[in-house]
């Protein structure tokens, strides 16, 4: 076990669609590697990496593997703050209702299955980067 | 300080490679420590011994290999990366029934875990990539 006051705060920036380049499949390879050492974890999505959460994703036509449901898993993983910003949202003519939804059971409140996706601005999304020990950028 | 660092692309296409070098070397010359650095993505192409860079260029898994060896530092190469990329070392060209391994010099192949550890024991972790 780590202790609470040892535990470093993880950020894993990711920047990159989910296709084209390997970079968001291998990203979420370290997370849940990572999540087996019970740190303080959140993902954060910018630029072309909102494309990642799209909802429907099919890579079929592509013949490339759909790892998609990966990220609906994260919650059994402990990771439960994935981070969206809402420019890079906006930019690509996209909202919240476009990203699958993702969510955590809060063993506090009963098991309640809450949203693990938050939307922010860029002027929090910088705080929340200053705000970590470890930012792991893909 | 201690320092971590990752590095995401391969050798040449991206100078990623060279400016972790070059930032290694800085801080191993003005007297910090280097806990690790993290060969991933592309990167992993950084640790094979089978790279024959023109004689007028630089030869960059020769440079890791030798700062490797000069400040006995911790390289190491992604296993899952290196697997989809073809870097072996003897053990892993054995276990996967290949006829010969690249690993140069001062690598070594290990998991994932390595980074995330090195996150943890480390005062920055410095990314090199695109």
């Amino acid at each position: 076990m780590t202790d609470e006051n040892t535990k470093k705060k993880f950020l894993y920036l990711n920047r990159k669609a989910p296709f084209g380049t390997i970079y968001a499949l291998e990203s979420l390879e370290v997370v849940l590697i990572g999540a087996a050492f019970e740190q303080d974890v959140s993902l954060a999505f910018i630029d072309d990496g909102v494309f990642q959460l799209m909802n429907n994703q099919d890579a079929t036509a592509a013949g490339m593997k759909n790892f998609s449901k990966i990220y609906r898993a994260l919650g059994d993983y402990e990771v439960r703050k994935l981070y969206v910003e809402k420019e890079s949202l906006d930019l690509r003519g996209l909202t919240v209702g476009d990203l699958m939804p993702v969510t955590y059971e809060d063993e506090d409140e009963n098991y309640e299955e809450k949203p693990s996706i938050r939307v922010v601005d860029r002027a929090e999304m910088a705080k929340l980067i200053a705000g970590h020990d470890v930012i792991l950028s893909f | 300080m201690r320092f971590a660092i990752q590095i995401n692309e391969g050798p040449y296409t991206h100078q990623a490679s060279d400016t972790a070098y070059r930032f290694a070397k800085a801080a191993l010359e003005k007297g910090h420590e280097i806990f690790r650095v993290f060969f991933y993505h592309d990167g992993v192409n950084n640790g094979t011994r089978y790279t024959v860079p023109p004689q007028d260029d630089r030869n960059l898994q020769k440079l890791w290999s030798e700062l490797a060896e000069s400040h006995k530092l911790d390289l190491v190469v992604c296993i899952a990366a290196a697997q989809r990329r073809g870097i072996l070392d003897a053990n892993e060209a054995k276990r996967q029934g290949k006829d010969g391994d690249n690993i140069a010099p001062g690598f070594r192949i290990s998991g994932l875990g390595q980074l995330i550890e090195a996150g943890i024991e480390s005062d920055r972790m410095v990314v090199f990539g695109d």
